[in-house]
């Protein structure tokens, strides 16, 4: 399944990283990118495939979360 | 429109009224989507429920785990019962074959590991000393992480490749007469290969095509790009997903999965042999392709086909030519908790996300 949410690199050693996602975070590879603490990248499998500009991955991170309410309130679990 | 705006129903209520509208002046359409996750915003935001009734909106062959042939989940037991440490996503553990799952040769004691990502392969590999062949399932967006794993020539690790491609298999689709008037391309997938890379269909078939992102906006709003294209007669591949598609994709991971792998012919599970649509280990990293460095165990492997379970329709439900609801043993004999075909299974299976979200 797909990880559509983006996270933000906040810790950087080579080609290993730590991402955060609101909190959670999740050591990730950064082989696949070009990116540093602060970017905002796109995981998969444990892999950052991509990178996201700041106010994309901000909307991105905003909408989820209101997916997530509107799921909660309809009793649906994600 | 604004795109910060994307999931306000407001949004999604006025795209479903412009599809509605365009719909009035084309006939019956088929679009087919190609990934679980799309799936899943489609079936857990009601979408399909939103559309005209001329407008079908299918899932085609997106589901990694299900389209995973049965005699490679009874190579990986083989290789697992031998003694070999076997690596898998979890999704796979209890995929059915004839020779029972990878979750019951490991109740009877074969080293089988469920992994996030081959990252935690490569840590039981290296930490325990212990031989592992990784399950190297996925299409276009688990590959590079293969590839990785690849180029490091790790020591006691081995990749068994049933990587597929989507772009062959859309090719194949249609070269099969598959009655489709329009693609939604997966988001991560074309993160990776880039929109370029489905050009070739659209020049080919006549066929519009529109990368999508996962969000219900961008799925509603994908549909609508489609119906626009068909309006105007236009077919080519357009981009809603731009702030994660680039036309030519990753081209860091394209470039590695080039070095790494080679294509070759491959078999879908419930599907026949595709051109072109599986992924090799190239010769160069012969070293770490499992079918190589254990063929002294797999010489002892044989196989014989057998038909799937004659009710189950996860063939036709792969091809989108019907829904789980059309399956007879849909939620009476097939359940995720005691499921019959991969669909059921996966949780990017058609099946198990219409019985969960439906």
């Amino acid at each position: 399944m797909c990880l559509a949410i983006p996270g933000k690199i906040i810790e950087r050693d080579g080609n290993e990283g730590v991402v955060d996602y609101d909190g959670a975070r999740i050591k990730v590879r950064l082989d696949l990118v070009d990116a540093d603490v602060g970017d905002y990248v796109i995981v998969h499998t444990g892999f950052a495939i991509d990178t996201l500009s700041e106010e994309d991955a901000l909307e991105s991170i905003e909408l989820w979360r209101q997916i997530g309410e509107l799921q909660d309130e309809s009793g649906q679990s994600q | 429109m604004n795109q910060a705006n994307r999931n306000d129903p407001r949004y999604i209520r006025l795209l479903a009224g412009k599809i509605a509208e365009q719909a009035r002046f084309l006939g019956p359409l088929t679009l087919m989507h190609v990934c679980g996750t799309h799936e899943h915003t489609i079936v857990s935001s009601g979408m399909r429920s939103l559309l005209p009734d001329t407008i079908r909106l299918v899932s085609g062959p997106g589901c990694p785990v299900c389209i995973t042939p049965k005699e490679d989940i009874e190579r990986m037991i083989h290789l697992a019962r031998s003694g070999l440490t076997v690596t898998t996503f979890g999704d796979m553990m209890r995929i059915p074959s004839d020779s029972g799952s990878l979750a019951d040769a490991k109740a009877k004691g074969a080293d089988v590991r469920i992994v996030y990502g081959i990252a935690n392969a490569l840590s039981i590999a290296h930490e325990e000393h212990r031989e592992v062949v990784h399950f190297g399932i996925g299409f276009e967006t688990t590959v590079p992480t293969s590839s990785v794993a690849l180029a490091s020539e790790p020591d006691n690790l081995s990749i068994y490749s049933v990587h597929r491609t989507i772009p062959e298999a859309l090719d194949f689709l249609l070269s099969n007469s598959l009655a489709v008037d329009g693609f939604v391309d997966p988001g991560h997938v074309s993160t990776i290969i880039g929109s370029n890379a489905y050009a070739f269909i659209s020049e080919r078939y006549g066929v519009p095509q529109v990368v999508a992102g996962f969000e219900p906006g961008d799925v509603m709003l994908s549909v609508l790009m489609l119906l626009e294209q068909r309006a105007e007669g236009r077919a080519e591949v357009e981009n809603e997903y731009v702030r994660a598609v680039r036309p030519e994709g990753n081209v860091k991971a394209r470039t590695l999965i080039d070095e790494t792998f080679r294509q070759v012919d491959a078999k879908w599970r419930a599907l026949p042999v595709i051109p072109k649509s599986g992924l090799a280990i190239a010769s160069k990293y012969r070293e770490w392709d499992a079918v190589h460095r254990h063929r002294d165990v797999l010489e002892s492997f044989s196989y014989t086909p057998r038909e799937e379970d004659s009710a189950c329709r996860c063939k036709d439900i792969l091809l989108g030519a019907c829904s789980p609801q059309d399956c007879p043993l849909f939620r009476r004999a097939c359940t995720p908790d005691a499921p019959v075909g991969p669909c059921m299974v996966s949780v990017e299976g058609t099946c198990y996300i219409s019985y969960k979200y439906g």
